[in-house]
């Protein structure tokens, strides 16, 4: 089997089910506990903490260890939206296309009686600072973005969106970057981002947890209150096992970041280029183009109009390659992807979008299997079509 | 713009005659100790200066190394150039225009070693200076309170430029001037006293009286922490860990209530006491701070320290709490100070302990206490030694 959705979930490096497996067997004690096991514990956690921060140029006071990607969306959002609703105003700025974990947070707001601003997303995948700008206003708390979209993969500009935000001290600036820890470079004090959220699973750590960076000095009103663990932000026994287990992926992602990034974008360019050979015969069209600071090196996205994105799915499946139709986390879903339409994409192309996700495991061969198979299932769908 | 050296001013104001020369050998071993990661530097000795030849290594994590090292007066960043006084204009120009606070008021101080060169040193100060003034704004020359002053040194291979002086923490080279034993507890107070005979020269071993399992693990990790950090400034030193819970129990069942606490100061104090005796040292060292608790007062003192037959050195003794604690912060024993655990000293404390403590009373209770040389002759006895630096976390690096 080829797995190549690993925006979706990525296989969690070997070093990592070792530091899981052994953290559950020697470090079970509460890390709040007063004896020396919860003791030792606690400071397995820490470490962990200062790891993540020191790998991501932040301080360890400024880690919260949550459930995962969703769980740290909902804590900012909801986080601001408490904290900061009732006395400094009601209006959110987001983009038109969110991650649903941070769509329903906002949905729900919306229910609550805050007003929100949806961005446009232009035929470039990105959104427009003049947009933002424009929608700023003096109720406004919270302007919440996600930096690698996780169906295309346009990269939104951080530090220009941040730049513009310093000029506004009590908007508050998320980044869902869920799609970019771990892959792309990223500095969140550069870029003047507030809260950030990350996912283990995303960066081939264990699935269950993930983080959220709260710049020192931002408060937040908890979701999960009891224990006051994690400076009171989120309640609940750590789990160590998952948290240790994300702090060596991290380590080994970012410590192989650049050397990676560069080969998975020479991966991507080598599909690309075996595609493109076919483009027409086959009826393909990408979504978007190779510059690598534009769109994630991670993330390619193609469509063939007129075939439905399921089948091609189960076709290249039975070859033994694994792609997705879509976001998994709305991949059940039966509509065109709103993403797609967003970035002014055909109904009928949009029900056809095939998203492809790498890893710095595959190797050119993997590429020229994949590219085969491709070209190989399409062409079939295309002779039966007719 | 990188520094190609560094100037070191080793002790000047303290020291003279035949001691120099010693001192100078102890600062640079433990300079040469510091600056071991850094393989490709080098020293010299010239025009009867110190110089570290960077040969490329990074400055800034070397000047931090350096600032923690007792015996430096000063040291200042070098730039190197050419011998042509073009190049060295440009330098000189290229350093004024680096300084942080942009000085207003400068001059040039030049020599030249090098008697082959075409200017002597008054017409090498005019070139330089006047260079300078013609491309750097807002910069005048004052030759009686500039302030700052541009060193230029011309030698045979190279001309060297300085402008920059870093403070060093002055004081005396590790171990110049004996050895003391510290009393460390966990608090902000004691952690600077320690420091501060460091400072002095002194070499330390310190001790730390526990009473395991009435307090922590926690806190005796935290006493390691805090000679951890003191091994900043010094190789390495020992803690005497000695359990102090049966003499504790022993002084709360048969002693009196309020005189409580000076009746454990005096135990800890004959302890110290045989502590400097077995470890060849010259003192004891108190963190103690005139007034800042009940045993604190002269009264308290003197009675803690009755019948002691060594010096006893108490450097905070006349500090206010706010300069300790700034002390505390810069040398980075106070976060590790404020972690919440709790001290024998805070245990069993009496609602309120006397202030003015009778010394009469004091002897009759001791002559009553005649378990008391047994046990602290067995809290001699059972101490534990630890080296210093040593990790008291657990070592996760291969974990994460």
């Amino acid at each position: 089997m080829l797995y190549f959705d690993f925006a979706a979930t990525a296989p969690p490096y070997d070093d990592v089910v070792d530091t899981v497996a052994l953290t559950m067997r020697d470090y079970y004690a509460n890390p709040s506990s007063l004896h020396r096991p919860g003791q030792v514990a606690g400071m397995l956690v820490q470490a962990a903490r200062e790891q993540v921060a020191k790998l991501l140029g932040i301080k360890a006071s400024e880690v919260v260890f949550t459930s995962g990607g969703t769980e740290s969306n909902a804590l900012a959002i909801q986080g601001v939206a408490r904290q900061f609703g009732a006395t400094r105003g009601k209006h959110i700025i987001v983009s038109a296309f969110e991650h649903p974990s941070v769509e329903a947070q906002i949905q729900k707001l919306a229910e609550d009686g805050y007003e929100i601003t949806q961005l446009p997303v232009h035929a470039d995948g990105l959104v427009s600072i003049a947009d933002i700008q424009h929608a700023l206003r003096e109720d406004t708390i919270l302007v919440s973005v996600m930096h690698v979209n996780s169906e295309i993969g346009s990269v939104q500009p951080l530090a220009e969106i941040g730049a513009l935000l310093r000029g506004y001290p009590k908007v508050f600036f998320h980044v869902d970057a869920v799609q970019s820890v771990g892959k792309l470079p990223i500095d969140m004090h550069a870029c003047g981002i507030d809260l950030l959220s990350a996912s283990a699973h995303k960066f081939r750590g264990p699935r269950g947890v993930g983080l959220l960076l709260v710049r020192d000095g931002v408060e937040l009103s908890p979701m999960l209150i009891g224990g006051g663990q994690e400076s009171g932000l989120r309640a609940g026994t750590p789990n160590t096992p998952a948290i240790a287990g994300m702090a060596k992926a991290l380590r080994l992602s970012i410590e192989q970041l650049g050397n990676a990034f560069a080969h998975v974008q020479a991966l991507k360019e080598h599909l690309h280029h075996r595609l493109s050979d076919h483009q027409e015969m086959l009826g393909l069209a990408f979504t978007r183009n190779l510059d690598p600071h534009l769109t994630s090196p991670y993330i390619m996205h193609l469509t063939a109009p007129g075939l439905k994105a399921q089948v091609i799915l189960h076709a290249l499946e039975e070859d033994g390659i694994i792609v997705s139709s879509r976001s998994a986390c709305s991949s059940r879903d039966e509509r065109p992807s709103p993403t797609l339409l967003a970035i002014g994409m055909t109904r009928e192309a949009a029900l056809a979008g095939i998203r492809i996700s790498f890893g710095a495991i595959h190797t050119k061969n993997d590429i020229d299997v994949l590219a085969d198979a491709i070209i190989r299932v399409i062409t079939r769908l295309r002779k039966e079509e007719k | 713009m990188k520094p190609d050296a560094i100037l070191l001013r080793l002790g000047e104001l303290t020291l003279k005659g035949r001691n120099r020369h010693r001192f100078e050998q102890q600062v640079l071993s433990q300079i040469q100790r510091v600056l071991k990661p850094y393989a490709a530097i080098t020293y010299k000795r010239a025009f009867g200066r110190m110089y570290i030849d960077l040969n490329d290594e990074p400055f800034e994590p070397i000047a931090a190394k350096l600032k923690n090292v007792f015996g430096i007066h000063s040291f200042s960043p070098v730039y190197t150039c050419t011998c042509e006084l073009q190049s060295i204009q440009e330098k000189a120009v290229a350093i004024m225009l680096a300084c942080i606070d942009r000085p207003t008021r400068f001059k040039v101080d030049a020599k030249r070693a090098d008697k082959e060169f075409p200017y002597d040193s008054l017409q090498l100060r005019y070139h330089v200076g006047g260079y300078v003034l013609q491309h750097v704004d807002l910069l005048s020359v004052d030759l009686h309170h500039p302030e700052r002053i541009l060193t230029v040194e011309v030698r045979e291979d190279r001309t060297y430029l300085f402008v920059e002086t870093i403070e060093g923490l002055r004081g005396f080279p590790a171990g110049s001037n004996g050895k003391a034993v510290v009393m460390l507890s966990g608090g902000i107070d004691s952690p600077v006293a320690a420091w501060m005979s460091l400072r002095q020269g002194l070499r330390i071993e310190a001790i730390h009286f526990h009473s395991y399992p009435y307090t922590s693990k926690q806190a005796q990790d935290k006493v390691i922490s805090l000679g951890n950090q003191l091994t900043e400034y010094v190789r390495e030193l020992n803690l005497h860990m000695i359990d102090f819970t049966e003499i504790q129990l022993y002084l709360k069942q048969n002693g009196q209530e309020n005189l409580l606490v000076t009746l454990m100061r005096r135990a800890m104090m004959r302890i110290a006491e045989r502590i400097v005796r077995e470890t060849n040292s010259g003192a004891i060292v108190t963190g103690e701070s005139l007034g800042q608790v009940a045993s604190q007062t002269l009264p308290g003192i003197t009675a803690s320290s009755e019948n002691i037959q060594v010096p006893i050195l108490r450097p905070v003794m006349m500090m206010d709490k706010q300069e300790i604690i700034d002390l505390a912060r810069r040398i980075g024993t106070f976060d590790i100070s404020i972690q919440p655990y709790e001290d024998c000293c805070t245990l069993f404390v009496p609602k309120s302990p006397a202030t003015n403590p009778n010394l009469k009373v004091l002897r009759a209770i001791e002559r009553q206490l005649i378990d008391l040389d047994r046990l602290i002759e067995k809290a001699v006895q059972t101490k534990e030694v630890l080296t210093l630096p040593r990790r008291v976390e657990e070592n996760f690096s291969e974990l994460l």
